[in-house]
């Protein structure tokens, strides 16, 4: 019989507004992998950060290797061995991993200064022992997503961490990182025997990962199984507290006429330094593709430059046999794309306008929704916003409400139903699910194929792996600004792992 | 003609006029680096200075001694400082609107206590601070001139860059410094609160900028206040802090880049009218502020915050 590592009773944590975490009891064992699972908004993220001091809960009790927790803050609870890697890092970009590593414990010399050559070796020793390598001199903003994951791990190693959050580590990476993070995990609980907590949203990695696993939903813990005894459909059903059919998406129709062709497009990134090199494209009415590829490897830059948003260097790009090359986004929009950008807090809504204004962006001008070309008719805007936000499910408060007040999924459910709504035979659809529950996942996805199915061509470009391979019906895969491979039928997540690093470049 | 401005200009005399108008700049610059490495955006460094130049005189000129204006003046820089933080960093208000709030109040404040403590909007002859002589630095030709028999302050700067250069990126508490105003949420999960930090940043901050006040009135002008005798050195120090990114050594640079271009001034006044040679500092911090934008705009584009400019 394991014994416990962490152990909540009874805890409740209430922000203005919503219970976060309802009456939540459960205890982890010393060297397991438990993951915890539930949508975005469960409560799972509240929880851990309970464990972590970030917050205290308004009611409960917290034990930490059989201590109880009574006073809630990262300091005493690193002290009893909590480390959390969290899913925006915690790492200061200009400062070196090792300087990151040693950060709030560091050596010193002559006890006032910062000894950094202790640092640089403590670094490196811990990387060496637990097979994390990573260079101490760099500073961590010029490190992949995956170093920097290192880094995070290694800190929370540095101050002695028994039991180890991770909050989404997987969202971020490529199928290969993810499968070194699980080798580290793997290694640290059986060698070190240290007790790893998984927040994920993908079902396949519990099950691959984790010997426990628990279910949170709006606030409370529906259940806690091993993993052996579950599958996916059985977890994603309690996630969402009604049976979930995964995989009913219908795609009918056979592709039709060609609609966005790219010819041998080259961009360059802000710095100056080429992002896109000599890309080749093609989508045709009725037809997903798909790219691949892991952030910082051009789509981004490829996307600005066929919305208009960026100017591309050389190449060419067609739209419906129209050359609009360099045309400025108003333009392209109206020779008939739509795009759903990759940030939706950047470029995708106006947080400070009401969710009523973003809806109507774009259409602002036409004349069912101005008097006199200048008097904003205010009834006809909210009539048009609210009959989208019901036909989108947008849930909040309402059309007039700011849209930076939706949640993630419900900001995301706004830009989809605007862009959609333009009937532009062509779409693009950049991250469209990042950081949005399971629920709205569906929809979006639904929606997107459903787009498909009337004819429309879209190009889909997402970090999650699933959702490419869910929607495309084919996928090329995007390495260093350059295709590195393409793919149709049935997508095997090895090979196209592969092109996404690189790895299949001899190949090519 | 050109001969005589030339050798006027490259003298002895204009380089230890650079070290005398730039040590006031460089001491409020240093306090500038202080906020800004916490992530401050401190444009009330001039308020800050004028309080300096006030209270040291009032010190001076009430007890007698200018080291008792000194005292009066560190006191007067922690509670400034812990002004500023309270609104900034407790209330969090609007960084931009304090520091305005700060200057406007500085130059009421000094304005309206010199006129009913002195009477008129200013005094002179207060006991001052001494100059220094350092035997046998006379022995060394031009240099021993340049660097000789100064007042106590600009030693003492020489000594402050160190510090607080030792301070930034040498101790552990110069990596908080940095960490909470580059990530706060990272010191904070770390178990540093960031806030403590920006407190101490800005306590660092009204002391130096004092410090540079109480040089102004008791160091370089001999006991002398004037109404608003900061003269805009806060804003010109805060270039200084933005050009040089808040590294204290480089902050100091620009601090005499600033000075060397006001002694050039004064130097050009024997030819040139003194209303247009008085421009030139400021005509050098607006040469720096462009480099500083041109710069951040590059790094802006970098980090792809910014859409980029259409070309053609």
């Amino acid at each position: 019989m394991a014994d416990t590592a962490v152990r909540f009773e009874h805890v409740s944590m209430a922000f203005p507004g919503v219970l976060a975490n309802d009456d939540v009891t459960l205890d982890i064992r010393r060297g397991e992998v438990f993951a915890l699972v539930g949508e975005n908004g469960a409560g799972k993220s509240t929880l851990m950060n309970i464990l972590y001091g970030i917050h205290a809960p308004t009611d409960g009790q917290v034990f930490i290797g059989g201590t109880e927790v009574t006073d809630f803050n990262p300091r005493t609870a690193i002290g009893l061995g909590v480390g959390m890697v969290h899913q925006h890092f915690m790492l200061v970009p200009s400062f070196t991993a090792a300087e990151n590593i040693v950060l709030s414990r560091e050596p010193r010399k002559g006890r006032i200064f910062f000894d950094s050559a202790a640092a640089r070796r403590k670094a490196s020793a811990l990387a060496e022992e637990y097979g994390l390598e990573v260079d101490p001199d760099v500073p961590v903003g010029q490190l992949s997503v995956g170093l920097q994951q290192r880094v995070e791990i290694l800190k929370t190693l540095y101050r002695g961490a028994e039991i180890l959050i991770l909050d989404e580590p997987t969202a971020v990476l490529t199928p290969q990182e993810t499968e070194e993070l699980f080798a580290v995990i793997r290694r640290v609980v059986r060698e070190k025997h240290m007790t790893v907590i998984i927040i994920t949203h993908k079902l396949y990695e519990v099950l691959a990962i984790s010997d426990r696993v628990g279910v949170m939903r709006k606030g409370q813990l529906v259940g806690v199984r091993d993993t052996a005894d579950v599958d996916e459909q059985t977890l994603a059903s309690m996630m969402v507290g009604r049976p979930m059919l995964y995989d009913t998406l219908e795609k009918t129709g056979v592709p039709g006429r060609e609609l966005l062709r790219i010819e041998d497009l080259s961009v360059r990134d802000s710095r100056g330094l080429p992002a896109v090199r000599g890309v080749s494209l093609s989508v045709r009415a009725g037809e997903v593709l798909g790219i691949a590829a892991v952030e910082g490897n051009g789509q981004s830059e490829l996307i600005e430059a066929i919305t208009g948003m960026r100017r591309p260097e050389s190449g060419r790009v067609w739209l419906q046999d129209r050359d609009v090359t360099g045309l400025d986004p108003g333009a392209i929009r109206a020779a008939g794309l739509a795009h759903v950008p990759e940030d939706r807090l950047a470029t995708g809504v106006s947080a400070q306008a009401s969710v009523a204004d973003n809806l109507l962006a774009g259409r602002q001008r036409e004349a069912r929704f101005n008097r006199f070309g200048f008097h904003r008719r205010v009834s006809t805007v909210e009539r048009y916003a609210s009959e989208l936000y019901e036909r989108f499910d947008i849930r909040g408060a309402g059309v007039r409400t700011a849209a930076g007040d939706l949640s993630g999924g419900n900001m995301q459910k706004v830009v989809i139903a605007r862009e959609f709504s333009f009937d532009a035979p062509v779409l693009i659809v950049a991250q469209p699910t990042r950081g949005v529950d399971v629920g709205a996942i569906e929809f979006i996805h639904s929606q997107i194929i459903a787009k498909r199915n009337q004819g429309c061509a879209i190009l889909l470009c997402s970090a999650d792996l699933d959702e490419v391979f869910r929607l495309s019906d084919r996928i090329v895969t995007l390495y260093e600004g350059q295709i590195t491979g393409q793919y149709t039928g049935v997508f095997s997540k090895d090979e196209i792992g592969l092109g996404m690093t690189g790895g299949n470049r001899e190949a090519v | 003609m050109l001969e005589t401005i030339l050798s006027s200009i490259f003298s002895a005399g204009t380089f230890n006029q650079m070290l005398r108008s730039a040590t006031p700049v460089a001491l409020a610059a240093l306090g500038g680096a202080m906020t800004e490495h916490a992530g401050i955006m401190n444009i009330g460094m001039d308020g800050m200075i004028l309080m300096g130049a006030f209270f040291g005189v009032l010190g001076s000129w009430y007890f007698g001694s200018a080291a008792a204006g000194v005292a009066l003046v560190l006191v007067m820089g922690v509670i400034v400082g812990l002004f500023f933080a309270l609104f900034t960093v407790k209330f969090r208000s609007d960084e931009f609107i304090i520091g305005t709030a700060l200057n406007t109040f500085a130059l009421g404040l000094t304005s309206f206590l010199s006129r009913s403590i002195f009477g008129t909007g200013g005094t002179k002859g207060n006991p001052a601070l001494p100059t220094v002589h350092i035997p046998g630095l006379d022995a060394i030709p031009f240099l021993g001139q340049v660097l000789n028999d100064n007042s106590l302050f600009i030693y003492l700067t020489w000594a402050l860059v160190l510090i607080m250069w030792l301070f930034v990126y040498r101790t552990p508490y110069g990596l908080w410094l940095r960490a909470s105003g580059e990530k706060p949420e990272t010191l904070r999960t770390a178990g540093v609160a960031p806030e403590r930090m920006k407190w101490l940043a800005s306590i660092l901050c009204g002391l130096l900028c004092g410090l540079a006040g109480a040089h102004l009135s008791l160091g370089q002008l001999q006991g002398t206040f004037a109404e608003d005798m900061a003269n805009s050195r806060g804003y010109i120090a805060f270039a200084c802090v933005i050009f040089s990114k808040a590294n204290p050594a480089v902050a100091y640079a620009a601090a005499l880049m600033f000075g060397f271009f006001d002694a050039i001034g004064l130097r050009l006044q024997e030819y040139v009218s003194s209303d247009l040679t008085g421009t030139i500092p400021y005509l050098i911090t607006i040469v720096m502020m462009v480099y500083v934008v041109v710069r951040s705009r590059r790094r802006d584009m970098r980090a792809g915050r910014r859409l980029p400019q259409r070309q053609g």
